[in-house]
């Protein structure tokens, strides 16, 4: 059945609260509204008020009450609208998510997802299109992931919440629109693993999220000019899977990350760094990177597309580490 | 039912504890930040005295006395202080973050506010599961201040959750003084706003507390939440480190006339319950009680540090 991110979304959402009646979803307009960009339409009728639940605008409120009724045994879905709202609930999730356990020796555990949209591309400027996954990639205490395909977004929701430690999903609002082939029983993400999206043997692409699809476009067009790219999917930001692109750096020896975050400071820079630590003698030439311009991102379609990872940049950050084929 | 003994007993003991922790951190056997209940003792001795076993308490970094009140062993709480093994949160949290699950005891949270939506999440699953059971929510006035103290006060009063929300008003935010940092300092206006049962009480009389407890506690477990101000004063530092520029010593010296301890002590004396041989005693307990605390904190363990990066994950299917 070909499915929307959107709805193989709310399919996983509808079967969460179907199968487990711990679970229940709540954020800023999920119910009345069906959700901001969708994904839960319908879910209100299905299973009422109290598990499609809508919350003020009350950000750390919310997402703290979710982090307490995780605590006390529930398994409930927060999402919020996107990432940049998180920050309203930064203290939430860093100062208690994160750390109740730790804080009470392993006593309390918080069993609680977080949905959130991520990603720039749609022209919502500044303030709806960063990408700071790579921000909550550095707290231990938490897993993070981020889905580059239809299949793992809606596949990635149970393991999410079969987890015993919060787990934030950062869903690139591209997604939603996509369309992909799923099969009726949409198979579990293994959601501790970095996937290969395609073999190569030149040089490795690893990337995640929105520019995944961005990577394997541009490994298409360098392919048709000769170069052979692999394509890594690291899909969970935290714990860092090194195992899988490590094995694909030492066969092909070059490597260029890409990251919708910026530059400074970024996973991508984590990603070089292991690379380095732990291949270094496996490189033919210095890691690249593509990452987002170091600017809030501007509002106008040609300045946000000249700002984000493009196909043309990858494809010029592998034809500078490769030669032209 | 606590009695007026029962109450006396309670605060007695964590004063004497508080002391203990003030003369152990000047011998360096307590570290990093401690802050002393010394003065609001009344506050939690008379709130938890309403509570059932079975009921949630979230509090603050101020919270040794509330640990106490709701079971948590005092030897732990001692030996958590020490950062000892045997602490009742492993020696990882220390002075500021005590926690018992196995009391309800949530913490020991040091963000100021940061705990308010924890309780509300607390009663939003045993609304949502049917259970009948009150979470109780401590926190300082300085917490007003916070938009999470507002948004916590409308979710609960939204939802119609089980919160009894009790705030320590000991008039000063660290330094801060509540007139210098609300517009109106009227608390229970400002809690009266969001449609919730308001009202202040006399946090240096510990039966007072009891009693506006008593009538919360049931409202609370009806299913509706309540906001309690509680009128109470810190003897001591906001923390070791605090030189108190910002009060006067007359007014410190003002408040301890009205010791909530000296007080009721004056109360169970005219009234005949205890005479001085009584009162003596019940001293010796409580001084008995933080001996063998400090004993079992002294007689505690590190922990190794081969296992410093524990309790980040989950140890059953979680990773690193």
């Amino acid at each position: 059945m070909k499915l929307s991110g959107r709805e193989a979304m709310r399919r996983a959402i509808r079967r969460a609260l179907a199968g487990d009646e711990r679970v229940f979803l709540m954020g800023e307009d999920v119910g009345r509204y069906g959700g901001c960009f969708g994904v839960s339409k319908g879910l209100l009728d299905e299973f009422g008020p109290d598990r499609v639940r809508d919350t003020p605008l009350s950000e750390s409120a919310f997402v703290g009450a979710g982090i307490g009724a995780a605590m006390a045994g529930m398994r409930p879905i927060v999402e919020i609208m996107t990432c940049n709202f998180s920050l309203l609930a930064l203290d939430q999730i860093l100062n208690n998510a994160a750390t109740l356990r730790h804080m009470s020796a392993g006593q309390l555990g918080v069993p609680l997802v977080i949905r959130m949209t991520t990603g720039g591309g749609r022209q919502l400027a500044a303030q709806h299109s960063h990408s700071l996954e790579g921000w909550y990639a550095h707290i231990p205490g938490i897993k993070v992931l981020a889905p580059g395909t239809v299949e793992d977004l809606a596949g990635m929701l149970q393991p999410a919440l079969a987890d015993p430690d919060p787990v934030l999903i950062f869903e690139h609002g591209g997604l939603y629109n996509a369309e992909e082939e799923l099969a009726d029983e949409a198979p579990v993400v293994d959601i501790e693993r970095a996937v290969v999206r395609r073999a190569g043997t030149d040089l490795t692409l690893i990337t995640y999220g929105g520019s995944l699809a961005v990577c394997l476009d541009a490994a298409e067009q360098l392919a048709a000019g000769g170069t052979s790219v692999e394509v890594v999917d690291l899909r969970v930001l935290r714990p860092l899977d090194d195992a899988t692109f490590l094995d694909s750096v030492r066969r092909t020896h070059r490597a260029v990350v890409v990251d919708e975050g910026w530059r400074s400071v970024s996973l991508a820079a984590e990603v070089s760094a292991r690379i380095m630590e732990q291949a270094f003698w496996e490189l033919d030439g210095p890691v690249g990177r593509v990452c987002t311009a170091e600017v809030p991102l501007p509002y106008p379609r040609h300045l946000e597309e000249a700002a984000l990872p493009s196909v043309g940049r990858v494809v010029d950050a592998v034809r500078a580490l490769v030669g032209d084929g | 039912m606590r009695d007026r003994l029962d109450l006396l007993r309670d605060m007695l003991l964590v004063r004497h504890f508080e002391e203990r922790c003030a003369r152990l951190y000047q011998e360096t056997k307590i570290r990093g930040f401690l802050h002393l209940y010394v003065g609001e003792e009344a506050v939690a001795t008379g709130v938890l005295a309403e509570l059932e076993p079975g009921d949630n308490l979230v509090a603050t970094y101020r919270e040794h006395g509330h640990a106490l009140l709701k079971g948590v062993d005092a030897g732990a709480v001692m030996a958590e202080m020490f950062g000892r093994a045997e602490g009742c949160s492993g020696g990882r949290g220390g002075s500021m973050h005590l926690f018992d699950a196995s009391k309800r005891f949530y913490g020991g949270n040091a963000i100021v506010g940061g705990g308010l939506p924890l309780a509300v999440g607390l009663a939003l699953a045993d609304r949502l599961t049917g259970t009948r059971r009150v979470t109780v929510c401590f926190f300082g006035e300085g917490a007003v201040a916070e938009g999470e103290f507002h948004e916590c006060m409308n979710l609960a009063a939204l939802w119609d959750l089980p919160v009894l929300f009790c705030c320590e008003n000991n008039l000063y935010a660290m330094g801060t003084a509540l007139e210098r940092s609300e517009a109106d300092t009227d608390l229970t206006v400002r809690a009266a706003t969001y449609g919730m049962a308001a009202w202040s009480v006399d946090g240096m009389d510990v039966e007072a507390v009891q009693q506006a407890a008593r009538r919360a506690v049931a409202m609370v477990r009806e299913g509706r939440p309540a906001f309690l101000e509680f009128r109470t004063y810190r003897f001591r530092a906001h923390s070791m480190y605090d030189p108190e520029l910002y009060r006067d010593k007359a007014e410190v010296a003002q408040w301890k006339q009205r010791d909530p301890i000296a007080l009721l002590k004056a109360r169970l004396l005219d009234d005949g319950t205890v005479d001085d041989a009584a009162l003596d005693a019940l001293e010796a307990r409580a001084v008995a009680a933080v001996d063998a605390a400090v004993a079992f904190a002294e007689a505690g363990t590190l922990e190794p540090v081969d296992t410093l990066t524990r309790h980040v994950y989950a140890e059953t299917g979680g990773a690193t």
